[in-house]
């Protein structure tokens, strides 16, 4: 799974209709010290992340459908599954 | 998923007879600005996407859930079109 900042979202009126109801989310990839990572995907929310928020994001179709619409077999494979509270991070020696 | 602008389409006429009458498309993978990022892909069409126009695809097994599931060769298909390029929010 990654670990990722919400940057934005898409909007997207023409789209397969098992996107219907849910938020597209522009998500970038961050280290966990929070340094910004150049990777950028979209995401379908399915645990009403905001913008800015630190999230976990699932790269699978199954449980990405399955969490973003409550089944699988949706042409979906990302979605954000979580909203990070804090990172808990070893110092590096 | 990922956006990507499309920059033109294939047409093959000896293929996969579960890829007929679909549309294959060449799309450019861009990153959160818009920017090209990677190499163009071919994505087969599920919602009419014409060429110069914002989308996104996905990749994987669940590329081929739009169309008849398991007999369908694709692994990158085209799901959502976005409105304009300003309908690209970011903070």
């Amino acid at each position: 799974m990654l670990l990722a900042r919400v940057i934005g979202n898409v909007v997207s009126t023409q789209k397969n209709q098992r996107y219907e109801g849910s938020r597209i989310m522009l998500c970038r990839q961050i280290s966990p010290e929070g340094a910004d990572m150049d990777y950028t995907c979209l995401a379908l929310d399915s645990v009403s992340a905001g913008e800015g928020d630190i999230v976990l994001i699932v790269q699978e179709g199954l449980s990405a459908s399955t969490a973003a619409t409550g089944k699988a077999g949706a042409a979906i494979d990302s979605a954000i599954v979580g909203v990070v509270d804090y990172v808990d991070l070893l110092p590096k020696e | 998923m990922q956006i990507a602008r499309v920059i033109g389409n294939v047409v093959s006429t000896i293929k996969n007879e579960s890829l007929h009458a679909k549309k294959l498309m060449i799309v450019q993978t861009l990153d959160a600005d818009l920017k090209p990022k990677g190499k163009p892909i071919i994505a087969l069409d599920a919602v009419g996407a014409g060429v110069g126009e914002l989308v996104f695809w996905c990749r994987g097994k669940e590329a081929s859930f739009p169309f008849k599931r398991d007999d369908t060769p694709t692994d990158c298909t085209i799901v959502g079109i976005i409105d304009s390029d300003a309908h690209v929010y970011q903070k």
